[in-house]
């Protein structure tokens, strides 16, 4: 009966978005004010249809209705309910099913909030995100049904999800955001589609194009550091990025999309490059179609992919056509779109985005390459092989520095002609600051030359960020101390929340900025001075591991009701500090393999990270880490979310805390604007 | 037409100049990353492929599938040696790394490095077959090369 009551849900969908595709391009090419009303109403719809047909699979697995099929798989009467919910992504099936509620919840939110903007390109733009809409719905009629009924007879009960998901918290979060990233990028590509058929990109749809963008990548972002982060607290191997695959798939569109984000500020600041801030959002879209085809379709080996399934194909076909129907637009449509404005001096801001923009698609370029290359390979020479990280890390390393190089000089640098002074002026005094980062971490022997120029372009670059952020708070503060306020650091910090908050976009940017280069710093730190040892004790045995002693005390093997724990209880002794760690692998009925459970001791400065590799009761083999500023990474992304969503709040929200006279009468809007 | 150069941002020998750089520059970043491509392959073999393979497999990284074969364990010290064995071909192999917990005689195992010339493969990283599937692989016991591949578990 809920097999049914889904089924006739998603049929639903899959009707309401292929009328409201159909209506919304016919609308956008005849004008019909008609045909855009019913396409915003069929985009409605289709969000209603998602939302009731994972109401009705939530409903369905926490009542363990084993007659659906979907539920028999990974459903089981012995995990919590919390589990039970979460089973709702855990297989493929039913992450396609969620997969379509996020696309609703995006189409419903921006036809609502951006649907009276714009009649010439919206119904463009929702007749684009109905037909991506189409075709999943497509898949969860067809290749992908979640709510086909159980074998006969119908089971008693089911295997639970995948013993991944219920081993760590993280996983629970992880696949929700990414996919709020992934699925995002529908949004701003129907807009991108919109401007191309309409032949305009003006202010008007840069600002909710942007908009867009910045929430996918806010996801994407957090959702790729939190894939990371799970992976280091559970695979053992003490690393959070491997180039596999399935994370590069996810890296690609973030690249993108973050060239496309500083691409979007020149047809907004400058009238330049519509065409190629299109095209790169265009690009972002397509990659996030390649990711699903590679994280969905089971072609790579990973703990991403499900087991074999049909899908594969399909979304090939479709990635096909969307990329034959975004190149064939653009090559009809992209002169259209060239604007008034120039990028005219070659020592300039916009000149420094450009270069931003061709090391991000040079990036993109080497790790599509590296990615893509094995699956050339055995579809046309039947060869199995991998790219290894040398490949990717010899390639990224010096790409990623030299951006984050420029990370310091695009804000030191004005819009439009900057005078020789004004740029040593701004330039100088940072990259000061940048050389005695380089010096100072020499000095604490560091080594290694692409971290040590790392480490001094980041000083570099934060001297920038945090000057250019704090920059409204100086000019206010001195406007204030000159109309007779209170002057000195005392004002200066009275005037800062008003200061930061009258430009709260701006400075999200340069929040942003800064958490991206505390990832970069604990990123280049840790994979270059980490150190690491395999030890094999026997019990009440010690051996040194740097400065510490390492022992094992004893193993404990517990039985909980869905998997057993064997426990290595192990004391670790660095002079006076004595810690108590237990790594652990826990065993699941249904995975021959226990999935580890590393101790990670987390400091500002270093973790200690002890994973087990193999325990009986009278010897435990441990593989210890001690790696420096690893939680930068997390504290990093943590930021850069912050500064993502403080970017993203409503400028009248802001303006009520704004609003006072002393605010209104600073030279803060000109320096925002600089 | 007229005045398109300017609209798009740069004069036309600007223009020119711009696309003739970034030729260049894509040229030289293809021919790196093909070049370094090449330099960092990994294959994947069973030991049957692997001493077909000659020569080429003497410079190649490899990761070589097959079973433990039973009898085969000799624990030496640090080191461990074994031999993996598809049915057909058997390969000895040395590693200096603590196996996985579930590392046994008998199981699926894919082990990563290089081979030398007297056919003795050097093993820096071992990965052991696990059961994650989430359907019951069809066929007999012996699991597929591409299951075996497919549920690797890092050791």
């Amino acid at each position: 009966m809920l097999g049914q009551t889904g089924q006739f849900f998603v049929l639903l969908g899959l009707a309401a978005a292929a009328a409201g595709a159909v209506t919304g391009f016919g609308a956008g090419a005849t004008r019909s004010a008609t045909g855009w009303l019913w396409a915003r109403r069929f985009a409605y719809l289709f969000s209603f249809s998602m939302l009731m047909a994972n109401v009705v699979m939530v409903y369905a697995l926490l009542t363990h209705d084993f007659s659906v099929r979907y539920v028999a798989q990974v459903g089981s009467l012995a995990s919590p309910a919390y589990i039970t919910f979460v089973s709702l992504w855990s297989s493929l099936e039913g992450s396609i099913l969620f997969w379509g509620f996020i696309l609703g919840g995006y189409v419903a939110a921006a036809t609502w909030l951006n649907g009276e903007e714009n009649p010439s390109t919206m119904p463009w733009a929702v007749g684009t995100w109905l037909a991506v809409a189409t075709f999943f719905c497509f898949l969860l009629a067809g290749p992908a049904n979640a709510f086909l009924p159980a074998p006969v007879p119908v089971p008693l009960d089911g295997p639970g999800p995948n013993p991944l998901l219920q081993n760590h918290i993280l996983m629970v979060v992880h696949p929700p955001t990414l996919y709020l990233g992934y699925v995002g990028m529908t949004i701003p590509f129907g807009i991108g589609v919109g401007a191309l058929f309409a032949g305009r990109l003006e202010a008007s749809q840069l600002v909710p194009l942007r908009r867009w963008l910045l929430v996918s990548w806010g996801f994407l972002t957090v959702g790729i550091t939190l894939g990371g982060w799970w992976a280091y607290e559970v695979l053992g191997w003490g690393g959070y990025w491997a180039w596999d695959p399935v994370e590069n798939a996810s890296l690609l569109p973030w690249l993108t999309a973050t060239a496309a984000l500083h691409a979007a500020l020149l047809p907004h600041r400058r009238g330049a490059l519509k065409g190629w801030t299109v095209t790169l959002v265009l690009a972002s879209f397509l990659l996030t179609v390649l990711g699903t085809f590679m994280t969905r379709s089971g072609v790579f080996n990973s703990v991403h992919s499900f087991s074999q399934s049909d899908i594969g194909p399909t979304i090939l076909v479709f990635l096909a056509i969307a990329l034959v129907f975004s190149v064939v637009l653009l090559a009809l449509r992209i002169d259209k779109l060239e604007g008034e404005g120039a990028v005219t001096s070659p020592v300039s801001r916009e000149s420094a985005f450009l270069l931003n923009n061709l090391l991000f698609v040079a990036l993109t370029f080497t790790v599509l390459v590296g990615t893509t290359f094995p699956l050339l390979a055995e579809a046309f020479k039947g060869v199995k092989l991998s790219v290894g990280e040398p490949y990717f890390n010899r390639m990224a390393v010096p790409i990623g520095v030299a951006i984050l190089f420029l990370m310091g000089v695009g804000p030191a640098l004005p819009w439009g002609q900057a005078s020789g002074e004004r740029v040593r002026s701004q330039v100088v005094p940072p990259l000061v600051v940048g050389l005695v980062t380089a010096g100072l971490v020499v000095a604490f022997g560091f080594r290694e030359p692409w971290s040590v120029l790392a480490l001094g372009c980041a000083g570099f670059a934060g001297a920038v960020t945090l000057r250019e952020m704090f920059a409204p708070v100086t000019a206010q503060a001195r406007a204030s101390a000159a109309a007779g306020g209170a002057g000195g650091v005392g004002g200066w910090f009275a005037v800062m929340p008003r200061a930061l908050a009258a430009s709260h976009r701006r400075t999200g940017g340069y929040i942003v900025h800064a958490g991206i280069i505390a990832m970069i710093v604990g990123i280049a730190t840790s994979s270059a001075y980490s150190v690491d040892a395999e030890l094999r004790l026997a019990k009440g045995e010690c051996k040194p591991f740097e400065d510490y002693d390492v022992c094992f005390l004893e193993a404990r093997f517990v039985k909980e009701s869905h998997r057993t724990m064997s426990i290595a209880d192990m004391r670790v002794t660095r002079g006076s500090d004595v810690d108590l760690v237990s790594p652990a692998l826990a065993t699941y009925p249904r995975m021959g393999t226990p999935i580890g459970s590393p101790d990670v001791r987390t400091t500002p400065g270093y973790d200690l990270y002890v994973s087990v590799l193999s325990l009986d009761p009278e010897a435990v083999a441990v593989h210890i880490f001690q790696k420096p500023l690893v939680v930068w990474i997390w504290l990093g992304c943590a930021i850069a979310g912050l500064g993502t969503t403080l970017s993203l709040v409503p400028a009248r929200m802001m303006r009520g805390f704004v609003a006072s006279p002393a605010v209104a009468a600073s030279p803060v809007a000109e320096v925002a604007g600089k | 037409m007229n005045g398109k150069a300017a609209t798009v941002g740069i004069s036309a020998s600007g223009k020119l100049w711009t696309l003739g750089v970034l030729a260049v520059a894509a040229g030289a970043l293809t021919w790196l990353a093909v070049g370094d491509l090449g330099e960092n392959l990994v294959y994947y073999w069973s030991p049957t492929e692997m001493v077909a393979q000659k020569e080429k497999a003497l410079t190649a990284t490899i990761r070589l599938g097959g079973l433990v074969e039973p009898g085969s364990l000799q624990p030496d010290g640090q080191t461990l040696r074994f031999r993996v064995t598809d049915g057909t071909t058997t390969v000895p192999v040395i590693t200096s790394e603590v196996p996985p917990q579930m590392f046994r005689e008998g199981i699926g195992v894919v082990v990563e490095g290089t081979v030398d010339a007297s056919g003795q493969f050097t093993s820096s990283r071992m990965m052991v077959k696990h059961d994650n599937e989430y359907r019951a692989p069809e066929g007999g016991d012996q699991p597929s090369e591409a299951a075996m591949f497919g549920t690797l578990d890092e050791g």
